[in-house]
């Protein structure tokens, strides 16, 4: 497996794990780099038969020049008087599809047309 | 990028640590992580990768256009994407990471173009004739464990895929 979150994935313990050191959103490499994303790939593959189990595979990439992305995840603050502020940028966890677009929903409730699908496995209609 | 000043690199985000710190800050409850510590089970690859079936189940919230999109609230299904998908076609949705580099390109949490390339050249044998996508974020990892893992796990065993590339978010 390729992962970008090495603590979670060791505790995890799978018998195969290629780390690359990226914000999360980006396991697999850099939006438009395809030769990047081939090496990092290929190296997840070579794992298959190159690495030792249960060892994870840590990538020499980096993200940017600096590592200074990292202060900023999750980061929570302590003020004055003790009390912990933290930014919590996730979404709110919406029962419903949360479609990329209007157009997404549109399409998917023509193709469905209130039949069961075979490509969605799961999901109650 | 190159190699950068060592002084500049900070090891890997703790993000079990992290996690708790701000689920503390946040007043939640403590979260329990998956956590095996005795070896895992290997099973060697059975043949050489240039004659292997390789499939992908990646976690980052991919749906093709046509397909139901996955909701933010424990979502424990699953979506069948055709390896032959036009890759314009593929979206992202998901409540715990940024969006907006894998709406510009589907490939960072989802890389068929790598794995069609590597076919192409022919390191590995053929691409599965489906690939496999979920959620991550599924609060109830026993879920997971019991009933959305075997069933993909099912699925590619039908399809007789000899690996599988797990790519989590």
């Amino acid at each position: 497996m390729l992962t970008s979150a090495r603590d979670i994935t060791a505790s995890v313990n799978p018998p195969r794990a290629v780390f690359l050191d990226y914000p999360l959103g980006h396991t697999a490499g850099r939006v438009g780099e395809p030769e990047l994303d081939r090496s990092i790939v290929a190296a997840a593959i070579d794992a298959l038969h190159h690495a030792e189990p249960g060892r994870i595979v840590d990538l020499p990439h980096r993200w940017a020049e600096t590592d200074d992305w990292k202060d900023d995840v999750m980061r929570v603050d302590i003020g004055p008087d003790g009390e912990m502020t933290t930014v919590d940028d996730r979404v709110a966890r919406l029962p419903t599809p949360q479609y990329q677009s209007p157009a997404d929903a549109d399409t998917a409730e023509r193709v469905h047309a209130g039949l069961g699908c075979e490509i969605c496995p799961g999901v109650d209609y | 990028m190159g190699p950068i000043d060592d002084e500049a690199r900070q090891p890997p985000v703790r993000y079990i640590d992290r996690t708790r710190a701000q689920y503390e800050a946040l007043g939640y409850g403590v979260y329990s992580w998956a956590s095996n510590p005795d070896p895992p089970p290997v099973t060697p690859l059975a043949k050489p990768l240039a004659e292997a079936r390789v499939g992908m189940i990646a976690t980052g919230g991919v749906y093709a256009v046509g397909q139901t999109a996955f909701n933010y609230k424990d979502d424990l299904s699953y979506r069948a994407i055709p390896s032959d998908v036009e890759v314009t076609d593929l979206r992202a949705t998901h409540f715990a990471y940024d969006l907006s580099d894998a709406r510009r390109d589907i490939n960072v949490v989802f890389p068929i173009d790598a794995l069609r390339s590597m076919v192409a050249d022919g390191e590995i044998g053929e691409l599965a004739p489906w690939l496999f996508t979920c959620m991550g974020g599924i609060y109830s990892q026993r879920r997971v464990r019991e009933q959305l893992a075997p069933e993909l796990a099912e699925r590619c065993r039908d399809d007789g895929i000899d690996a599988v590339l797990l790519v989590p978010v």
